[in-house]
């Protein structure tokens, strides 16, 4: 596999703050790369730099075997944006902004076939200004993949849509990716990164804590597994003798075993054993998002409710 | 270049559509044009023994100048508004993820610029033609020249304001005192000739000063100003200059 991007101790301040604390990840050809973290972690700062948005930043970044600080304007024609806190004039209308963006590149798509793959082909004539906050996330997406670019960059891409667009627009990230593009994304929401990403980065205050698939994340830090089951039998001590049984807690009559490795089945065998056969006997795997509060527990919950 | 005629198509119909700039580029100068004309005439005046308007009709003289005002309307308030309020709202941020060069943008804004500055312009001299039988240019090629490096010298300026001002409310207040103290000292309002030496001191650091003296030569058959050409064109490098090297895009 090639890598389209390389990104060595990247590190970018803002006075006395660091927003970017020695970043380091590559990106291979015709994946979809996530970046996954709460509000505030640098993930946008980072992929800003990458996209030649940004200058003054310290560290080794090559897009395309380019130096988004040197090859700035040659980097863009390869790479489609969609960012967040941008606009367009109030005034503009879509058709206007997609032919307006589609005149910068060499090679752009046919824009009038994007229009119908976003959904806007009866928003035409609309102003950008009387369009939706979902709408606008689609120009904005179609905008970024205008010039038939190499890497998009998508910041926040669900951000503004209802869940039906978000399930159309994570069907056209895969078709992106199906066509060989390679997809960079930075989000926060779970499901989107374990639904589409291929690979991903947790980052947690300008610094990356894991990259890895999402489920070679689960694998290595949400090793506790739960098992539950409902009983009214008093007296549970022997499971807490299994080996790799951890933990056994009890609400009302349900039952939350924590532990690692093979332990649904060691549960099950001493249940039967002592007479109790519960019909609900159920495993929990662990998800993307057991990870990341693992991850990043110490930050402000408030901040990881976002 | 496709690119840069795209770019200026599109801001032209967004300035279009914003009823306020084309308010002040275009009515304003005419309203000035009728009130003045109807106040002064087109006769030559003396007021008080001192000969104003260069010696001929106010309106001679009024409406070369009011072609500046055209100028100072779109280079003093709509450019600056303009582009801040792109920077601002992110749209100058959306257009850099593109590969738009910082030139194509003031290109566009400048070509912008001459098509309303021309279309005004031919509004209102077919409207002081007849109602004030203002005399025809002595030279219209010297006169398409001087509008030219006028044009260009106050978009200049435009773009400087909007690459140093911070805010689009900043750009609104600066742009309008900026436009009326301009129209009250450059001899676009009272006559020069009237004005006490301080008044024509501030008037002389003030590019509508200037780039009305250059218009009203070429049309009144005073013949080309070398002094205001120079000072004019080199208020357009000067602004370009200044404007390029802190112009920002977010």
């Amino acid at each position: 596999m090639n890598n389209v991007i390389e990104v060595e101790h990247l590190k970018k301040t803002y006075g006395s703050f660091t927003a970017v604390d020695d970043v380091s990840f590559h990106v291979e050809e015709g994946e979809v790369f996530g970046l996954l973290g709460p509000n505030g972690a640098g993930k946008t700062t980072s992929i800003e730099c990458i996209q030649a948005l940004r200058h003054s930043f310290t560290g080794d970044v090559s897009v395309l075997g380019l130096d988004p600080r040197k090859d700035a304007r040659e980097l863009r024609k390869y790479i489609g944006s969609q960012l967040q806190e941008s606009a367009l004039p109030n005034r503009m209308k879509v058709w206007e902004a997609l032919d307006l963006f589609a005149s910068f590149a060499p090679n752009a798509l046919d824009w009038e076939l994007l229009l119908k793959q976003w959904g806007l082909a009866e928003k035409r004539n609309s102003s950008f200004g009387g369009l939706s906050g979902g709408q606008q996330q689609r120009l904005f997406i179609a905008l970024a993949l205008v010039n038939d670019p190499k890497i998009v960059f998508l910041d926040e891409m669900t951000q503004g849509l209802d869940p039906a667009a978000r399930r159309v627009a994570w069907d056209l990230v895969r078709a992106v990716r199906d066509k060989g593009k390679t997809v960079v994304m930075v989000t926060h929401f779970m499901d989107e990164a374990e639904n589409l990403c291929d690979r991903l980065a947790i980052v947690n205050k300008g610094r990356i804590v894991a990259t890895d698939s999402p489920q070679g994340l689960i694998n290595s830090y949400a090793t506790q597994i739960k098992v539950l089951f409902s009983t009214d039998e008093p007296d549970l001590s022997y499971l807490e003798q299994i080996p790799s049984v951890n933990s056994v807690n009890r609400y009302g009559s349900h039952v939350e075993i924590l532990g690692t490795g093979p332990i649904l089945p060691l549960v099950a065998a001493a249940l039967v054993e002592n007479g109790i056969t519960p019909s609900d006997l159920r495993v929990d795997q662990p998800t993307l998002e057991d990870v990341f509060l693992i991850l990043t527990r110490d930050v402000e919950p408030a901040e990881i409710n976002q | 270049m496709n690119t840069l005629l795209k770019m200026s198509w599109v801001e032209l119909k967004l300035f279009i559509r914003e009823p306020i700039t084309m308010f002040f580029t275009l009515v304003l100068p005419i309203m000035f044009l009728f009130v003045m004309g109807e106040v002064f005439g087109n006769s030559p005046d003396n007021q008080g023994g001192i000969e104003v308007y260069r010696g001929m009709g106010a309106m001679n003289v009024y409406t070369p100048s009011y072609i500046g005002l055209v100028m100072a309307a779109i280079g003093l308030f709509s450019i600056p508004v303009h582009l801040t309020s792109y920077r601002e709202r992110g749209v100058l941020r959306r257009l850099r993820a593109s590969s738009i060069s910082t030139w194509t943008l003031f290109s566009s804004q400048l070509i912008v610029s001459f098509v309303v500055t021309s279309v005004c312009s031919i509004i209102l001299v077919i409207l002081a033609f007849p109602v004030y039988d203002v005399i025809t240019p002595e030279s219209i090629i010297l006169l398409i020249v001087a509008f030219m490096i006028s044009t260009i010298s106050f978009t200049a300026i435009g773009i400087l304001m909007g690459a140093l001002l911070p805010t689009s409310r900043a750009a609104q207040g600066i742009g309008l005192l900026l436009f009326f103290l301009m129209l009250m000292l450059s001899g676009a309002g009272p006559p020069r000739e009237v004005m006490s030496d301080p008044m024509k001191y501030i008037g002389d650091a003030m590019p509508l000063t200037h780039i009305s003296i250059l218009l009203q030569d070429t049309w009144l058959g005073f013949g080309w100003n070398w002094a205001r050409f120079g000072i004019v064109a080199g208020f357009g490098v000067g602004a370009t200059v200044i404007a390029y090297r802190f112009f920002r895009w977010d």
